[in-house]
């Protein structure tokens, strides 16, 4: 096996680049998100977590249109771009995390509800009996009680970010450091008929999945563990 | 009862489709009782007087400082109480250490006059063994006294218990009931309980407000409602009184103490007990019976002079009597039940002295001394 060409690590570098800070935006948004869901009586909060939930469902193509819609030159992403010179967010860095935070939304949504939902209103309620405001009880109760679910939200949403391609495929195209990511990088070589490098690069991503499953497994199992 | 320590509430409203309209006064101190069948509205209370729950049209004003009324209303974390839910409701993330100490912001209060120490709560409470131990090891009696602690030592001005034994087994409320009258006696913090148990009243409380559907029978002193017969707990098959007394002497040879309520004198067989220690006295309807004369010879340890202050028919053909220890008719009552045949064969009337025999009397292990310590 020879030295991989280096144009390979250029993808495995940007993909972890791409997934590391989508995660991180996810987190900061996805958290009161979640916080808000979890614990509103809003009659339409279904509807909101619906509207979370579509990239699950919907093709990858289907979001990957509107998103190259919205990002182009007569979108507001294009207005965006204006900012510092540019037409359009497509086909870029920017537009591919515009794009991965909407379609890995769900996976880091639902956890952190859930974990919410899971440590319920009675630690919160003691809290505040203890003269604890409602941040104080967030910061020192409810996030601390959620913890496994931000973990498995982390997880799901770097694994989920990594494998994406359709949207990719659309709204990003195929240029190398830019927007050339794994999945995209294996389709190349596939067609190029580079068997060897696609191999390689599948069998990485087999790799890597399965660590993220078992990550998880470890995660649930600590969450099992006995409260009060 | 309404001056300025007072603790004043009234709520009204819907919850779901339960109709709430409780309104009562409850002293600044001692330890009240709201008592009442499941689903009678008393959690509601609770949770409206610590704020975790927010009726339009409530009121609540705690020594003269109001929590909420018409325009006002401050917010849970704002209202100095303790409160101690059904189930202990640990956080299961912290040591019992950080549990005891998440109302002080981890800070070891140390005990100035008026706060509550954690050396002091951890004692009273018997929790030196478990300070380093994550909650999710602890029995269920160990998690409760936790919770208790936490509450104590936010330094509330007001305890608020929600039945805090009834999640636990029989050997854990045996348990943690000699604590919570401890904490009961030894502080001079007002608590109010909520129970559905007659004996945890019993034991605990100096005052009673009685909940029926989401409204209040009657509140008073804990005494005088066991014995108003025109009320549910005095034509129980379980009416009792309770009454506080001081030991007045003790005799070795026979294990018998002598105990001082209001100038009668009652001998209960009893383990040591210091001259002048207070002791609760539980005497149940039907372990008194009524005699006109004297009786000359009997096994009977307690015979007392009584008057019959008022009488009231139960269902089973039984009258359950008033009774003043006084012959003035003042003073601390005693209950009797007795057959109807035989209340009308020896011509018993309200206002006629007779003499009571009491055929046992169960004492609260603890002594009650209503000093802060």
């Amino acid at each position: 096996m020879g030295a991989l060409a280096p144009e390979i690590w250029v993808a495995v570098r940007l993909t972890i680049e791409l997934a590391a800070l989508t995660t991180l935006l996810l987190l900061v948004l996805g958290t009161p998100l979640a916080w808000w869901l979890a614990r509103s009586g809003a009659w339409w909060k279904e509807l909101v977590a619906a509207v979370v939930a579509l990239p699950l469902v919907l093709p990858p193509t289907v979001l990957g249109f509107y998103l190259l819609v919205a990002l182009g030159p007569s979108g507001p992403g294009g207005l965006i771009a204006g900012f510092w010179g540019e037409r359009t967010l497509a086909f870029t860095f920017e537009g591919l995390v515009i794009g991965s935070v909407l379609y890995s939304m769900p996976f880091v949504v639902q956890p952190i509800r859930n974990a919410f939902e899971a440590v319920g209103e009675r630690p919160l309620e003691v809290a505040a009996t203890l003269r604890a405001s409602p941040a104080r009880a967030f910061w020192t109760v409810a996030v601390p009680l959620a913890r496994p679910g931000f973990l498995t939200a982390a997880v799901l949403g770097f694994a989920h970010t990594v494998g994406e391609f359709g949207v990719v495929l659309m709204i990003g195209g195929n240029i190398p450091g830019e927007t050339k990511v794994l999945s995209v990088a294996i389709y190349d070589y596939v067609e190029l008929m580079q068997w060897r490098e696609a191999n390689i690069l599948a069998g990485g991503m087999v790799v890597f999945a399965l660590t993220v499953i078992l990550a998880m497994t470890m995660i649930e199992r600590r969450m099992a563990r006995p409260g009060a | 009862m309404s001056g300025p320590d007072a603790i004043q509430v009234a709520f009204r409203g819907r919850i779901g489709g339960f109709q709430l309209d409780a309104a009562f006064t409850a002293p600044g101190r001692g330890c009240t009782a709201l008592f009442g069948p499941s689903g009678c509205g008393k959690t509601t209370v609770l949770r409206c007087i610590a704020g975790l729950q927010r009726l339009a049209a409530g009121a609540c004003v705690v020594k003269g400082e109001i929590w909420q009324d018409g325009s006002r209303f401050r917010p849970a974390h704002g209202r100095p109480v303790g409160y101690v839910f059904q189930e202990a409701s640990l956080f299961a993330h912290l040591s019992v250490r950080a549990n005891l100490l998440y109302g002080t912001r981890g800070r070891v209060p140390a005990a100035p006059a008026d706060a509550i120490g954690l050396v002091e709560v951890v004692e009273l409470l018997g929790l030196a063994r478990l300070l380093d131990r994550a909650p999710g090891h602890l029995s269920g009696g160990e998690r409760q006294r936790v919770a208790v602690g936490r509450a104590l030592l936010s330094q509330p001005q007001l305890l608020l218990m929600d039945e805090p034994l009834s999640a636990l087994d029989r050997p854990s409320r045996d348990e943690i009931l000699p604590f919570l009258e401890r904490l009961h006696e030894q502080l001079a913090l007002p608590i109010i309980y909520v129970s559905h148990d007659l004996a945890e009243v019993e034991r605990l409380a100096d005052h009673l407000v009685l909940m029926q559907a989401g409204g209040v029978l009657a509140a008073g002193p804990l005494a005088a409602l066991q014995s108003d017969p025109t009320l549910p707990l005095a034509r129980s098959r379980d009416a009792a009184v309770s009454l506080d007394g001081v030991v007045a002497g003790y005799d070795a040879a026979y294990g018998l103490a002598s105990l001082q309520v209001d100038g009668a004198q009652f001998l209960v067989p009893a383990a040591p007990a210091p001259q002048g220690s207070r002791r609760r006295l539980r005497i149940a309807a039907g372990d008194v019976s009524l005699a006109q004369v004297l009786p000359e010879a009997s096994t009977i340890l307690n015979i007392l002079p009584v008057t019959i202050v008022s009488a009231a028919a139960t269902e089973a053909q039984q009258i359950v009597a008033v009774l003043s220890l006084r012959p003035d008719g003042a003073g601390p009552r005693l209950l009797a039940r007795v057959t109807r045949r035989s209340w009308e064969q020896l011509g018993l009337a309200e206002g006629a002295a007779v003499y009571a025999q009491v055929k046992s009397v169960a004492l609260a292990p603890a002594s009650r001394q209503r000093d802060p310590m």
